[in-house]
């Protein structure tokens, strides 16, 4: 029992991974691809045959594993008889669909696109059916209405494919909404997320107050899906799909995955006047509209379309009697549906397919041209048009039945008459079908003249014909399987006896009436016809589109309201709505009294202070004037520095000054190619409103944190102090936070500083190439240059600090897990070492001279800081858990290994790498600008004055 | 000392808050620049100021240590502040090569011929 539960959960999955083999596949050719294709839907179908015989017997098996337990989100499947039904229709059908498939598509087509998405629809669908969890199911229904998307919209050229894809997901993904709000509310009342459950608490949800907003939410999602009037309208738009993925979606899968879930819910939800006055009347509605627009269809597909739609209502409808035979009814004709309409699209695809056209005004005579297709056609048809030894007739006479002592608001006849309206209709488009398409004498003006497929294209229909006459003849054949399906539907044991002949009935009486009346409605197709086309039937799709077009407009006027394009005008709303919403909150909360006492001011630090604000002034006042902009903000970060050191941030004021360093060379290297000068253009106003918001803010920032420093905190931060040398192996508590207690946001920034780093490259290297480039190179930014670029005082005092700087980084780097510095600060001193020697000799002979790939380097820092992580997991223990030890080496003294240091070592590397790759990527830029690129180290070299002279020349 | 540091915030910010007003892109990163360094010394003051108190163990005598977690988060918040920064600056070179003049805000006459 367990491990036929265990199946499950493969079962379900198994769609999903075989959907990666197709596009692996596709260069083997359309016959590998289909046979790969074929490989999981089989498999899934062995194994649903282990678990059918216990199905039978009534055994439900379950597997549950928890996912987001919180949630109520389990990732839990049930097999009952309707699941197991579903499921071998789902499977059964995609296996024809893929053999048939492979012959209907032609080699230009993308093949292993059309099979991925076909093993994706075909998993959604069977984790509709299979889910015990309502919101895994709505997982899997979310996922049928993107992968019909694609599918539908499967032929990318094709405008039609591309409408009726959008049109199918929205109306559908509409509905999968309301469908989740109902499922919520179906998931309180029960007070579990599992189906199990919720079946089994059916008398308390109808007893609920939220009954109503449950069930009509639901059904919005199940009419969209199941294509029920009013919402009908994208199924014969999703027609524009190629033709197998019609035949499986609208017979097999998708539009009976609305039916499925009411006959799922069908416990829990039926028998109550709502569910039969919402559901029955929509259905009936729906089967006759429908059937009427079928007969005036010229497209065979849209025919067919249309007939799926009105019998999709007849489900609906017999769903909503609520009563248990119609239950019976409902789940015998899903499955005599599938069998007749699958083949029926795919004889539509074989004409169209063979003859190129599929409007029925130009076919006809093709039985004599294609006999085995007019076989298989006029079987299918003959089936869903209800005549007696095909299977369509059962369930028709049975739906029938039931229309026939139906009471509609205490009117007994007005269900019988209509239901019986429809009927008359669904004959007379079947008749249509056979008569029109292969009746008639043999044409001579077919856009290409039609003969039978090969044999890969015909058995699939052929093969669903068995079907349909066996049943047709032998119907308690069916019996088992429907009495399965319906007995879960029910909730109870059913006990259906499925017989051709019961009698004189006023079932036979509708069915004869609707025999004839499809035979005359037949005859007088032509002047019908005519009146139809005359009175311009109503499109869905015009008032689809309307209103699709109103909800744009009104988006796009409430976006280009909100959002003008103006960034300054975001940032001030979004600054001034901050501000308000925090005064709000400290009007109304309360600040507890200060804790404690404030520290003195020394007179040094009160003149670092002065200069900071000042310096702020000057940028704020004088920020037009850019140079002089950038060398003040070098101010307030010098004075920053300084006072990190002050307050006992040792870490933070190197880290910052070296930052600091590299920061204003970026911003100089860059102010290169910007505008010297910002332009004044706002008005004044706008700069005291401006000045106004920036006030309020700083004030707000300040009072906020005066607050928090005159306050007592508890910290976690003791923890840190205790265990940072027991446990971490240094005593330098801020290094071994980030490379031990939190190792993994260090991880994480690293990353984050490397990808910054490639982003510059990649921003770089499209800037070049394309308009901006050319603009570079016209450009005249290097006419004001100096004659002495590459100063010899400098060369020489770079070359003289460059060890010596390199040194200062070594140690750095060494000693920081126990006294200030570490990776990154190293790593930025290293990369200031080496901006020198850039900054004296010029970048080409700097290049040539080091031999690093910084890409490299970024990458190897990575990998490095991710390798002594993962080497945690070799003594068992977690993710960038440190060791250490102590070595005593003689004659030094003994010194410290851990592997922290190595982990630092992946920063260092990472740091230095992404500094420099962005440098080197605004240096391109110079150069591309036509600055030259200097061999010698120095444009005045004492000691080569030979050199000289010949520049002095040129 | 906390009434010098907490102005000095304030000071900053209402100096960054301003320059990422203005219309031209160096002014915004000038104003941002502003603004990390006071959102900076904004984290690391949440530790409470202290003199004196380095968190670097002392082994021979028990002192006291100023928090350590907020200098640790603000150490990788400074690196990245610089990757931030180098980003945009990269933006507004882009741009204004680009488009030939480095405003932010897009203009009425860009958008309708976008539209067109």
């Amino acid at each position: 029992m367990t491990t036929q539960s265990s199946l499950l959960p493969i079962i379900a999955l198994l769609p999903f991974l075989g959907a990666l083999v197709p596009g692996i596949m596709i260069r083997a050719g359309r016959t590998a691809t289909a046979t790969f294709t074929a490989v999981p839907t089989v498999l899934a179908l062995v194994m649903l045959g282990t678990l059918a015989p216990g199905v039978m017997e009534g055994t439900v098996y379950t597997m549950s594993i928890p996912w987001l337990p919180q949630m109520g989100l389990e990732v839990a499947f049930f097999l009952d008889g309707l699941g197991l039904m579903f499921a071998c229709m789902i499977l059964g059908v995609g296996l024809l669909i893929t053999l048939y498939a492979r012959y209907y598509l032609s080699g230009e087509d993308p093949v292993g696109q059309f099979y991925t998405y076909l093993l994706l629809f075909q998993g959604a669908m069977l984790g509709i059916v299979i889910s015990d969890n309502i919101l895994l199911l709505l997982i899997f229904w979310e996922l049928t209405s993107l992968s019909s998307f694609l599918l539908i919209g499967y032929w990318k050229h094709l405008p039609e494919g591309r409408q009726g894809a959008r049109m199918a997901l929205t109306v559908t993904g509409a509905g999968g909404l309301a469908m989740i709000g109902g499922m919520l509310i179906l998931g309180n009342i029960a007070g579990s997320y599992n189906l199990t459950d919720i079946l089994a608490a059916g008398d308390a949800i109808k007893a609920s107050d939220w009954y109503t907003p449950a069930v009509i939410l639901i059904l919005l999602g199940a009419f969209t899906k199941s294509a029920q009037f009013p919402f009908h309208f994208w199924l014969p738009h999703a027609m524009a799909a190629p033709t197998p993925v019609s035949a499986y979606l609208h017979s097999a899968t998708m539009v009976k995955a609305g039916v499925f879930l009411m006959a799922r819910m069908w416990p829990a939800l039926s028998g109550t006047e709502l569910w039969f006055y919402a559901v029955a009347t929509t259905g009936l509605v729906t089967m006759v509209i429908a059937a009427v627009i079928a007969l005036f269809k010229d497209d065979l597909k849209g025919l067919l379309a249309f007939s799926t739609v009105s019998h999709l209502g007849l489900l609906t409808m017999l769903l909503g009697f609520g009563t248990e035979a119609a239950a019976i009814a409902a789940v015998f004709h899903i499955l005599n549906h599938l069998t007749f309409k699958a083949a029926l699209f795919m004889t539509a695809g074989i004409i169209d397919h063979e003859a190129h056209t599929r409007d029925i005004k130009r076919l006809g005579g093709l039985a004599k041209l294609m006999p085995i297709t007019a076989v298989i056609g006029t079987v299918a048809a003959l089936s869903m048009a209800g005549i007696p030894l095909f299977n369509g007739f059962l369930s028709k006479e049975m739906m029938l039945e039931e229309a026939s002592h139906t009471y509609w608001w205490e009117n007994p006849w007005i269900v019988p008459a209509l239901a019986t309206f429809g009927a008359l209709f669904s004959v007379a488009y079947s008749l249509r079908f056979i008569f029109h398409v292969f009746g008639g004498p043999v044409r001579d003006d077919y856009p290409h003249k039609p003969h039978d497929p090969p044999a890969g294209m015909w058995l699939s229909p052929a093969f669903l014909c068995i079907f349909v006459v066996l049943i047709g003849i032998a119907p308690f054949l069916a019996e088992d399987v429907v009495n399965m399906a319906a007995t879960a539907v029910a909730g109870h044991e059913t006990h259906a006896h499925l017989k051709i002949w019961h009698g004189v009935t006023p079932a036979l009486y509708m069915s004869i009436a609707a025999v004839a009346g499809g035979a005359v409605l037949l005859l007088l197709h032509r002047p019908l016809d005519a009146a139809w086309i005359k009175a311009g039937p109503f499109y869905a799709k015009a008032v689809f589109d309307a209103v699709i077009a109103g909800c744009v407009r009104l988006s796009r006027a409430i976006s280009d309201t909100l959002h003008d394009g103006s960034i300054s005008r975001y940032l001030a709303i979004f600054t001034a709505a901050t501000v308000a919403v925090g005064y709000a909150a400290f009007l109304r909360g309360e600040i507890a009294p200060a804790t404690r006492d404030l520290l003195p001011i020394p007179p040094v630090v009160a003149v670092g202070w002065v200069l900071l604000v000042c310096a702020t002034a000057v940028i704020v006042m004088q920020h037009h004037m850019r140079y002089r902009a950038l060398v003040v903000l070098g101010v307030i970060g010098l004075m920053i520095s300084a006072g990190f050191i002050y307050i006992s941030a040792p870490d933070l004021a190197l880290t910052q000054i070296s930052v600091e360093t590299v920061t204003i060379m970026l911003l100089l290297l860059a102010l290169h190619f910007l505008p010297k000068t910002t332009p004044q253009e706002n008005t004044a106003g706008r700069r005291a409103l401006d000045g106004v918001i920036a006030v309020a803010a700083g004030v707000g920032v300040a009072a906020l944190s005066f607050a928090f420093m005159t306050r007592d905190f508890s910290s976690i931060s003791d923890f840190h102090l205790a265990n940072s040398y027991k446990g971490g192996g240094g005593t330098n508590v801020v290094n071994v936070i980030l490379v031990d207690f939190r190792g993994y946001d260090t991880y994480g920034e690293i990353i984050v500083l490397g990808i910054a780093g490639l982003v510059i490259f990649a921003l770089m290297e499209a800037l070049l190439s394309g308009p901006a480039g050319a603009r570079l190179r016209n450009s005249g930014y290097n006419f004001d240059r100096s004659h002495d670029r590459h100063p010899l005082m400098m060369v020489i005092a770079t070359r003289v600090m460059m060890p010596i700087a390199l040194m200062v980084g070594v140690y750095i780097f060494l000693r920081g897990h126990n006294q200030p510095g570490g990776g990154f600060v190293a790593g930025l001193v290293f990369s200031i070492a080496l901006l020198m020697q850039y900054m004296a000799s010029g970048f080409g002979w700097t290049s040539r001279r080091q031999q690093f790939e910084y890409h490299a380097m970024i990458g190897w820092g990575v990998v490095i800081a991710g390798l002594t992580g993962m080497g945690a997991w070799l003594s068992g223990t977690p993710f960038l858990t440190s060791a250490f030890g102590y070595v005593h080496l003689p004659p030094i003294e003994e010194f410290e290994l851990a592997t922290a240091a190595l982990f630092d070592l992946g920063v260092f590397l990472c740091v230095l790498g992404a500094v420099m790759l962005m440098l080197y990527s605004l240096s391109r830029m110079a150069r591309h600008a036509g600055e030259t690129v200097n061999p010698e180290p120095m444009d005045y070299d004492p000691s080569r004055p030979r050199k000289m002279v010949e520049k002095g020349k040129a | 000392m906390e009434l010098l540091v907490a102005s000095a915030i304030g000071v900053l910010t209402a100096g960054g808050v301003y320059l990422i007003l203005r219309l031209r892109a160096f002014p915004v990163i000038l104003g941002l620049s502003l603004l990390s360094y006071a959102v900076n010394i904004f984290l690391v003051s949440t530790g409470r100021l202290a003199i004196n108190a380095p968190p670097i163990l002392n082994k021979y005598a028990d002192v006291p240590y100023t928090d350590p977690l907020p200098q640790a988060l603000v150490l990788t918040a400074i690196v990245i502040s610089f990757g931030m920064t180098a980003v945009l600056v990269m933006f507004a070179l882009g741009a204004y090569l680009e488009a030939g003049d480095d405003s932010i805000d897009m203009k009425d006459a860009e958008e309708k011929d976008d539209a067109a």
